[in-house]
């Protein structure tokens, strides 16, 4: 069953990314993508990691997703179709990821890697307690690093989203009430 | 007595250079040109201070004048052996120079002031008066040969700056080339010679190198080459050096060229001082010249001179440039010189020439100084250089007129003018070594009279020209300078040289010849004689005698066609037959295979800057094949 | 861990994904397009992790956290790429990949 499943979600991931990187509307590539990152949470599922397949819908399904739909509805007519690459650029590139992914599965294949039996799932809050945790093997400073880097992500992302030119209007309106 | 103030003499011009070349921007003229003349003043007096305490003072032990070494410090220490000097030496010949240089440098500053007034670049002007005034110095009171050489060639530099300082007229500019270039090419024996020299010597210094008890002079040197020793060479190659700054055939192509610069420069360097430093370079040296191979060099010397003084003077006769008569008239003059110095021997009276040649250095400097600055004034009247030009003069410049005529009869040997007594030891002095040589400055001397009293009575009588606007007297400052060269014209002659100045040191009584005087004063009255037949009034007898001589007049008038021999001797021969090779070796082999690395360069990165392509993709194409080849390789290596 | 499915397999998936996202990144021409295509690669790296968590080191948790991590990084990327967008957008009209090839010889 759990087989089957899989190689269902395989079908998808791989059918929905192709589709995603050829598709010639952005706003379809977008909700291709969509589908790829909601079957990867359902490979979270199969091997019982519930948290993060939680968390890569609420972030990846949710949160990305959301704003790179937003970014294209800002700069995208809906309905223009994307410039296609040359055959000659798709040869290469093509041939460039065939030739990666031949070195990659033969060195994958090439390994010998020792499986555990194992179908316990992970408890949230051994999550949550490694996470916080400041003694040996605890991950409190990355996660402190993370939540800086994600406050400067988005004070940088309003400063440079907001941009010169509202700061010149602005500028404007100040002067015509002063 | 301590000289060491003598370092002064030197200094003080150099640092009027420094101050006046350095703001020559922002000086008023005026301000410019007093500090010249304030400074050389100093020097004058500083001069003649020494000159008087040497001669009459400190300078004579036992009869012999000794040499004092004023100051002196080690510039550039390579070894013990091996050191170059500077300082200042003192000794008679030394002293005179420093007199004659800086009473004449003198006169011109301040006969500059009225001439170059107005000129731009007045500033200028005097900075390189001043500069060449410091290197004339220096050059005179070198205490070891390579001093000199330093000095030689700076004087050589003040000497292109100043005959190129219309640098806006072409002929000046070649002219300031043409001189560059000849005396450097000069130079390039003297350097050889100084090498040769002081490698065999083992020493720069003057008064080892000149000791007549020395190593250099008693035991000589083993090694000779072609039947000379190679002391001999090398003074023969120094005297190379000598002739080029001298203007001695046949080297003499650049002075009458030199004439393009400002006619004071031409009294002040192309007359009186630059160009006798050959002259004191052979003084300088003369007890090698003497000793070694016995003199033979000083035969050479002699040669130069004699031939020099008669084709100078052959040449002069015929050109219608006043100032270019005169520089021929210098050529002439120094090969007189040359030829006192050749002929002379070491001791006692015997060394009359030596005498001779220096104290017809001195009345030279001073009428030909005195001819150069009236001609000046002359030029500054009428504004030509032309003989054709002028006439009729005497009655708008009077003293110019008198003054000229004064310096006419001094360089023609007139009695009791200073060349009379001076061009009457010299030819004494001949007489006693070689009759050959007497005849041909016996000729000379008439020669000499003839076309100085030629340029006398063009300029100042025959045809009265119609002149754009009257001419007349000029300025004071330009006067009084005439005024002092004149009285020192006529007062010269009567300084009794030999109680100074001698070969071996030790003053002696000079005879008067009465037989010579009268044979040579005579020549010269004939010769301008025959001036006064043919220019003092317009006739036709100069062109129907130019025609007499047909071919020898038309070959003189073209200076013998010296210019011409060396321009194809030069352009036709080294240029195109010897130089062109070497040039196309620089120009295909040398310039080619730089231009040819610097193409490749150029094309292989023209080639590879298209990897630099902005498209990020495109670096990510990179990025990935890499990563793979990576991977390949470390796993190809497990 | 999923029965009857081997890591291999799983490895297999996540390198077709891993490609794929390269192909897009080099062949897209718009600079969503190419954001999109830097999701499937992070994504795949992602799914490495937490296989290798599963099969390898069931008792531990590092793939766990560092999943997290990657997925918090993905996320703050993803937003700073699309505020560049759009302000990249706003100064030129335009999001296509040749307007921005300025930076070169």
């Amino acid at each position: 069953m759990e087989q089957i499943i899989f190689y269902i979600l395989a079908a998808i991931i791989v059918i929905f990314a192709v589709a995603a990187v050829n598709s010639r509307k952005i706003l379809h590539a977008v909700i291709y993508l969509l589908f790829v990152l909601a079957s990867v949470a359902g490979i979270y599922f199969l091997v019982n990691y519930n948290f993060l397949a939680a968390l890569q819908l609420a972030i990846y399904a949710g949160g990305v997703i959301v704003l790179i739909i937003f970014s294209v509805m800002l700069t995208h007519n809906i309905d223009a179709q994307l410039e296609i690459a040359s055959l000659k650029s798709k040869l290469i590139a093509g041939a460039l990821s065939i030739g990666g992914m031949a070195v990659t599965l033969y060195a994958i294949y090439s390994y010998q890697f020792n499986s555990i039996e194992n179908h316990q799932a992970i408890e949230v809050s051994d999550i949550g307690l490694k996470l916080l945790s400041f003694e040996r093997g605890g991950y409190v400073l990355p996660f402190e690093v993370i939540s800086i880097l994600l406050l400067a992500i988005l004070i940088g992302a309003i400063v440079i989203a907001k941009g010169q030119h509202l700061i010149e209007q602005e500028h404007k309106q100040n002067q015509q009430k002063l | 007595m301590d000289f060491s103030y003598t370092v002064l003499i030197p200094l003080i011009p150099l640092f009027v250079f420094l101050v006046v070349g350095i703001f020559s921007n922002y000086l008023n003229p005026k301000v410019a040109g007093a500090i010249g003349v304030l400074g050389l003043s100093t020097t004058t007096l500083l001069s003649l201070y020494t000159a008087y305490k040497y001669f009459f003072e400190v300078g004579k032990v036992n009869e012999v004048y000794q040499t004092i070494i004023g100051t002196k410090t080690t510039w550039i220490h390579f070894s013990e052996v091996l050191h170059i000097d500077m300082g200042v030496l003192l000794d008679p010949i030394s002293i005179m120079m420093l007199v004659v240089v800086s009473s004449i440098s003198l006169m011109v500053h301040i006969y500059s002031l009225g001439y170059m007034k107005g000129e731009i670049g007045f500033n200028r002007y005097y900075a390189f008066l001043s500069l060449f005034t410091f290197s004339m110095y220096s050059l005179v009171v070198a205490t070891n040969i390579f001093q000199m050489y330093i000095f030689w060639e700076l004087v050589g530099v003040s000497s292109f700056l100043l005959i190129g300082y219309y640098y806006d007229k072409p002929s000046a500019v070649a002219a300031a080339k043409k001189a560059f270039i000849v005396t450097r090419f000069a130079d390039i024996g003297f350097l050889i010679g100084i090498l040769i020299l002081s490698f065999y010597a083992g020493t720069f210094d003057f008064q080892e190198l000149n000791n007549p008890q020395g190593s250099l002079i008693l035991n000589g040197v083993g090694s000779s080459f072609m039947g000379l020793s190679v002391i001999a060479w090398a003074l023969i190659l120094m005297f190379m050096g000598g002739a080029g700054k001298s203007a001695m055939f046949p080297l003499h192509i650049w002075l009458p060229d030199a004439m393009e610069g400002p006619t004071p420069v031409s009294a002040l360097i192309h007359a009186a001082t630059m160009v006798v430093a050959g002259v004191y370079l052979v003084a300088r040296m003369f007890p090698l010249y003497y000793f070694i191979d016995g003199g033979f060099v000083l035969q050479i010397v002699a040669y130069v001179g004699a031939f020099t003084s008669l084709f100078a003077g052959v040449i002069a006769c015929t050109q219608n440039d006043i100032k270019r008569v005169l520089a021929f008239s210098t050529m002439s003059q120094i090969g007189y010189m040359m030829l006192a110095l050749g002929v002379s021997g070491f001791s006692g009276h015997e060394g009359l020439g030596y005498m001779a040649a220096m104290f017809h250095l001195f009345t030279h400097a001073m009428f030909k100084a005195l001819l150069f600055l009236g001609a000046g004034s002359v030029i500054h009247a009428v504004h030509s250089n032309m003989m054709k030009d002028m006439g009729g003069l005497r009655k708008y410049m009077p003293i110019s007129n008198i003054t000229f005529l004064i310096a006419a009869l001094a360089i023609s040997g007139i009695p009791p003018f200073a060349g009379f007594f001076s061009k009457d030891e010299i030819l004494v002095a001949a007489l006693e070594k070689s009759p050959l040589l007497f005849a041909i400055e016996w000729a000379v001397a008439g020669v000499t009279a003839f076309y100085m009293f030629r340029i006398y009575f063009g300029i100042f009588w025959g045809k009265e020209n119609s002149y754009a606007h009257t001419p007349h007297e000029s300025p004071w400052v330009m006067t009084i300078p005439l005024m002092f060269l004149a009285l020192m014209s006529i007062v010269a002659g009567f300084i009794p040289f030999s109680e100074f100045i001698a070969a071996d040191r030790m003053p002696f009584e000079a005879h008067f010849n009465i037989l010579v005087s009268t044979v040579s004063a005579s020549v010269g009255v004939v010769g301008i004689v025959v001036a006064w037949i043919f220019y003092k009034s317009e006739n036709n007898i100069p062109e129907r005698v130019s025609k007499a001589f047909g071919a020898f007049y038309t070959w003189a008038f073209h200076k013998f066609y010296f210019d011409e021999l060396y321009l194809f001797v030069t352009k036709k021969i080294i240029f195109n037959g010897v130089s062109a090779s070497f040039a196309w070796f620089d120009k295909k082999v040398v310039d080619d295979g730089m231009i040819g690395i610097g193409n490749a360069t150029l094309n292989t990165s023209e080639k590879i800057k298209k990897l630099q392509s902005g498209k990020f993709q495109d670096y990510a194409t990179w990025f990935i094949l890499g990563a793979i080849a990576l991977t390949l390789y470390f796993l190809s290596k497990n | 861990m999923i029965s009857g499915i081997s890591i291999y397999h799983i490895l297999t998936l996540t390198s077709i994904l891993f490609f794929i996202g390269v192909y897009g990144f080099i062949t897209r021409k718009n600079l969503i397009a190419i954001l999109i295509s830097i999701e499937l690669i992070l994504n795949a790296s992602v799914i490495n992790f937490v296989i290798f968590n599963t099969y390898l080191y069931p008792n531990r948790l590092e793939g766990v956290f560092f999943s997290i991590f990657i997925i918090a990084i993905a996320a703050a990327e993803s937003a700073l790429a699309v505020s560049i967008i759009v302000s990249f957008y706003r100064m030129i009209a335009s999001v296509a990949v040749k307007d921005t090839e300025t930076l070169k010889y």
